[in-house]
């Protein structure tokens, strides 16, 4: 596939190790923020390739494994509302919330279908105009801008029966809440790339400022993370934190001025619930009051019940980057792909399936 | 979840456009990327072009890869 075999060359990526490995002197903690590439470091061996002095973590930037459980009791119990039909993107559907799973409402009776698409989910509006049907929005600013389009789109076809529970979040205010709790102390951060494809790269330009941390946007082949890697380190080396661009095919440093545009349009910064991290303010993404006739939350009345976690499930410190998979005592047993307790397990790109899958998975 | 694949534009109509992936074709909504032409490539995430593929910057990166590679 152009503009993706070139950056998987082996011998290139061996000769960048190489001089990585030359290069980097200072002990050093990095964090890849974004669950995709918390994949693609795991699928390709990349943290037992880099020097012993560095260490890679991984953050919150799976979208899936944030949302909180309340938000998931949400959906459940607007899925077993009379004449609604539930869209959802497809791993949502078995993470458990306090009591069960969207899959599982399926199962008793409630009608939850998946969807790759927001444009999916407006199609199932537009056949069943007798139903009610509620896309559960999840996703960072990568995402959002596409419900926002779905949003419009429904305005412009006068589709009345669409609807969006809107759970999307927003990635640096959760950065600097994670830097502020001061648990993790870091070196440098990957950027997520395919967010940033959309924001830029100003709005990390706080965390090299301010917390005096390297930044690096990076794309999601190898060599597109060993780039970022190397960015990261000459900026650790010279003790000159900024922020750099290592996804430039991908990436702008204004960010998709359109879909920003388009996303402002339908939704406004409001606070937003994260798993294992609690109510962030600032850090989500609500529909504006003009928008209100698709915002599920405003339009449907529900009584979710009391909201708990998994018991013994550790997401929350593994997403915050204070615990590994290894830390939890029900990984790699009780809790596995097949039979996820926590979110972190479902998702394919938590930290929990991409240990199980790539790294030792025997808990 | 915000995985996105290069995809090649073979045809637009209105906001919509088909696009190739390694010879499967797809519809994608160019919502979010008002000014992506025919024979361009875009980020395809979740069924919406997100950003269009820089050609120029792409060359210069593995420029700069094999630059650095030389270098060690």
């Amino acid at each position: 596939m152009k503009f993706v075999e070139e950056y998987r060359d082996p011998e290139l990526g061996k000769k960048l190790l190489d001089m990585i490995h030359e290069r980097s002197r200072k002990p050093a903690r990095l964090m890849e923020f974004c669950g995709g590439h918390t994949v693609a470091i795991f699928k390709h061996g990349l943290r037992q390739l880099l020097p012993d002095n560095i260490e890679m973590l991984s953050g919150p930037g799976c979208p899936v494994c944030v949302t909180a459980s309340d938000d998931l009791d949400r959906a459940i119990a607007l899925g077993h509302l009379p004449d609604v039909i539930i869209t959802s993107f497809g791993d949502m559907v078995r993470v458990p919330g306090s009591r069960s799973s969207l899959q599982e409402a399926r199962s008793e009776g409630a009608d939850v279908r998946i969807v790759y698409s927001a444009q999916d989910a407006l199609a199932i509006a537009r056949d069943n105009p007798e139903k009610s049907v509620i896309f559960i929005g999840i996703g960072f600013e990568t995402t959002a801008p596409t419900i926002a389009a779905s949003i419009l789109q429904a305005e412009q076809e006068k589709i009345s029966n669409y609807y969006v529970l809107s759970l999307h979040k927003v990635c640096p205010p959760i950065m600097k809440a994670i830097l502020d709790l001061g648990e993790v102390n870091l070196g440098g951060i990957i950027c997520p790339g395919h967010v940033s494809a959309i924001i830029g790269s100003h709005p990390y330009q706080f965390i090299a400022d301010d917390y005096k941390i390297a930044c690096a946007v990076s794309g999601f082949e190898p060599l597109d993370i060993l780039l970022a890697v190397d960015r990261l380190i000459r900026q650790i080396e010279s003790g000159q934190p900024t922020v750099e661009i290592a996804y430039r095919r991908g990436v702008k440093p204004e960010g998709n001025v359109p879909a920003i545009r388009l996303m402002e349009t339908v939704f406004e910064i409001g606070e937003a619930n994260w798993r294992g991290i609690g109510v962030v303010p600032s850090s989500g993404l609500q529909v504006k009051s003009q928008y209100e006739k698709y915002d599920a939350a405003k339009n449907f009345k529900i009584d979710p019940g009391p909201t708990h976690e998994p018991e013994g499930c550790i997401c929350g410190s593994i997403l915050r980057g204070v615990s590994t998979p290894k830390d939890c005592g029900l990984f790699g047993g009780t809790c596995t792909p097949e039979h996820p307790v926590g979110p972190c397990m479902v998702s394919s790109e938590g930290s929990c399936a991409a240990y199980y899958h790539y790294g030792d998975n025997h808990g | 979840m915000c995985l996105a694949i290069p995809a090649l534009i073979k045809s637009i109509d209105g906001q919509q456009a088909e696009v190739d992936i390694e010879g499967i074709t797809r519809d994608a909504s160019l919502q979010l990327t008002p000014d992506a032409k025919v024979g361009d490539y875009v980020l395809l995430h979740t069924g919406y072009a997100i950003g269009v593929i820089d050609p120029a910057e792409a060359e210069e990166t593995l420029k700069l890869l094999k630059e650095l590679s030389e270098a060690s």
